[in-house]
């Protein structure tokens, strides 16, 4: 064996980068050609339009809440190109399984606003999506989505089947044992799997300085022996081209990627939070410059693809599309008591009849109470 | 399956869910195995033994050492078109698997409404009495019937083992199924592998009786149907019901029995307090209150930590134990029906 002076190869061990991925700067400009898998111009309006939609339902929803007609609700606020490259670059038949910012990713997929309001409107109803409907549903305890879409990946090359399956989380997620769990059960069997960290700076009001001290949660994915990316998470190209790559990768059978989007959370935790009690305004209003809307609307505009008038339209149309689900989830019949009892088990166990026909009662008396 | 192929074969228990494993990978093409150490050694307790020769690589998976991860894939891959049955090597290694367990296999096909669901099973060894090292030994099966979505089963006997699984595998809810390892061995009985499963919501009457009804599961059968064989002896003739589904647990036939006898004892290896045990006492007592001729008892693990196996016997509830118990309680009955002349 070899003695070394650990010392010198710690220094080394620790002092390496992995260089962020970007294309587009705030004002909107290239660094360079728009790589030909992700130049579809069609496809960049089709994806800015659902980021102004992300943004204004997530303003309606923030509302919904203050006036008491939502439950708790987390905030997407800066993030919205991470969650929309993802709902572009997936391919219907790939599986999704979203932490709880993936309103566009998961409206992409087909999940309707209505389902969403039901979701945080406290109702189960919201998880029943009636489009894509072997995504996951969102997950609220931390990072034990990853392990299900590892899982998911596992089923599909068990199956041979030619697609990937997809999992976001939190940087706070990646402090998890789930996280590093699955990251290693992806190199050790190669799975078609890509795992998107949404590096947004806090996981409550813990910032990304305590969770870890790795230069990048990136890097996380070498000691799994897989590939860590690092992209600019505001910058809706450049994630849309990280995402991509690793799906054509995964599809091939040739494994997992790691990626770490690195973006800002502008808004609260969720709407039980008040940021201001832990986060430096100064840094705030820092972040709001990178914000990712502003930036690929220059980019449109630079181009003649977008313009103050089109921009007025879109408002209004989003505008329309959002009160119209908002109603629509108002007006939805809150389910009846019983239905605690019908998706427990495949059929209703015998021992729970008396505890059912107590619920349908209750279910009775309210219906007759309101007569 | 035609009858010609149908094999009987005299099988311990470990055997009967290695053969139970076979039958059901055979009659279900999206059934995966997977587990720490099930591949190429067959399990530790050999449970899994010959399965990755018979059906390769893809669907005998030997996992990382990760149980957490283990139980949070086999979630995944059963809400993915797959069947997976999933091993924990030992039930005291299960605790890092529990957030997936309580949070997600139970929950899926409510929280999506039925869109979703876990069609898959855990396979443990649980229980003392191998000499095993510290962690080895716990029963915990209440932690798990205590919520709601999953179902808890536990076998007594080879023929129940193989009828069991195989219905636990078929179940598209999340099954627990937990393996009374200190009667891995114990006992042969002849099992008909004809791929026959046996049901998840009745208990099984041992034996008839008409004076007091028995209710115990796992290894505790044992001694709970040779008490029965001594306190006929003695006059006392003992209903003995292996519950086998811990939850959601088949109440109608125990209450019917106690209906009929008058009298309940319930006997676990687990320990007391909030134990498998009060839950059945409860029901008896709301059900069949009026035909009670005298409390029912339970005789249980003590309220202790599992000890280290120098003194695991001492833990275990035994055959004098029960014996005892039963005496005592009889004749209380009697007592208090003169009493009341």
């Amino acid at each position: 064996m070899t003695t070394v002076t650990s010392n010198s190869i710690n220094k080394e061990q620790l002092n390496f980068s992995i260089s962020r991925y970007s294309l587009l700067n705030n004002k909107g400009e290239l660094s360079e050609e728009l790589p030909e898998s992700i130049a579809d111009m069609k496809q960049a309006l089709h994806a800015y339009k659902t980021m102004v939609l992300g943004r204004a339902f997530d303003k309606k929803a923030i509302a919904l809440q203050r006036t008491g007609k939502l439950g708790t609700y987390p905030s997407i606020l800066g993030q919205e190109a991470i969650s929309t490259a993802i709902g572009v670059a997936l391919d219907e038949k790939d599986i999704f399984a979203p932490y709880y910012r993936d309103l566009t990713a998961q409206y992409l997929r087909g999940v309707s606003l209505k389902e969403m309001l039901l979701y945080w409107g406290g109702s189960e109803q919201g998880s029943n999506y009636q489009n894509c409907k072997k995504d996951f549903p969102v997950c609220i305890p931390i990072a034990t989505q990853l392990s299900h879409a590892a899982g998911a990946a596992i089923s599909l090359k068990v199956q041979g089947i030619h697609q990937a399956a997809l999992v976001t989380c939190g940087d706070g997620a990646t402090s998890k044992g789930d996280f590093l769990e699955t990251l290693n059960l992806a190199g050790a069997w190669q799975l078609p799997l890509v795992m998107v960290v949404n590096n947004n700076q806090w996981a409550i009001s813990t910032p990304r300085s305590v969770q870890c001290a790795a230069q990048t949660i990136a890097q996380k994915a070498i000691g799994a022996g897989i590939e860590g990316v690092v992209v600019d998470g505001n910058d809706y190209f450049a994630v849309l081209f990280a995402i991509k790559e690793a799906l054509v990768k995964a599809y091939s059978g040739k494994g997992a990627t790691l990626i770490e989007a690195v973006t800002y959370r502008l808004g609260d935790h969720t709407t039980a939070d008040d940021a201001d009690r832990y986060r430096d305004p100064k840094e705030l209003k820092q972040a709001w410059k990178n914000e990712p809307i502003k930036r690929l609307q220059n980019y449109l505009l630079k181009h003649n693809l977008w313009n103050e008038d089109k921009e007025r339209k879109l408002i209004e149309l989003v505008a329309s599309e959002i009160n119209e689900s908002v109603q629509a989830y108002l007006d939805e019949p809150k389910q009846g008591p019983e239905s605690m009892f019908e998706f427990l088990y495949e059929s209703i166990p015998e021992n729970l009849y008396d505890q059912y026909a107590e619920a349908k009662y209750q279910r009775f008396q309210t219906e007759i109470d309101k007569m | 399956m035609s009858e010609s192929h149908v094999k009987t074969l005299e099988l311990t228990l470990i055997e009967s869910i290695n053969l139970a494993l076979n039958r059901a990978m055979i009659l279900h093409p999206e059934m995966v195995v997977l587990g720490e150490d099930v591949g190429v050694n067959g399990g530790v307790f050999r449970a899994t033994e010959g399965l990755r020769d018979k059906f390769g690589l893809k669907r005998v998976m030997d996992t990382p050492l990760a149980e957490a991860l283990i139980a949070g894939i086999t979630v995944g891959m059963a809400a993915q078109g797959l069947r997976p049955v999933a091993e924990i090597q030992f039930m005291g290694f299960i605790f890092a698997a529990m957030e997936q367990l309580a949070t997600h296999a139970a929950r899926l096909r409510n929280r999506t409404r039925g869109r979703l669901s876990c069609p898959m099973v855990i396979r443990a060894p649980y229980g003392g009495g191998i000499h095993a090292p510290e962690h080895h030994s716990e029963s915990t099966e209440a932690l798990f019937a205590h919520i709601p979505g999953l179902r808890v089963v536990i076998p007594s006997s080879p023929v129940r083992a193989y009828g069991l699984l195989l219905s636990a595998i078929e179940s598209n809810d999340p099954v627990i199924f937990l393996e009374p390892k200190r009667i891995y061995r114990l006992t042969k009985s002849n099992v008909i592998d004809n791929g026959k499963s046996l049901p998840l919501d009745s208990c099984f009457i041992l034996r008839e009786g008409k004076d007091m009804t028995l209710v115990s599961w796992g290894a505790m059968i044992t001694e709970t149907m040779q008490a029965a064989k001594i306190l006929a002896s003695k006059d006392i003739d003992c209903e003995v019901i292996d519950l086998a589904t811990i939850s959601p647990f088949d109440r109608e036939t125990i209450v019917h029995s106690v209906k009929k006898t008058g009298r309940c004892c319930i006997i676990h290896e687990a320990s007391r307090n909030c134990g498998v045990g009060a839950e059945i006492a409860a029901c008896v007592s709301e059900f069949a209150f009026p035909y009670l001729k005298a409390p029912t008892s339970r005789i249980c693990g003590y309220d202790t930590i599992m000890p280290y196996f120098q003194n695991e016997q001492d833990y275990l509830p035994s055959v004098e134990k029960i014996v005892d118990t039963v005496v005592a309680s009889y004749a209380s009955k009697k007592e208090a029906a003169y009493a009341n002349i």
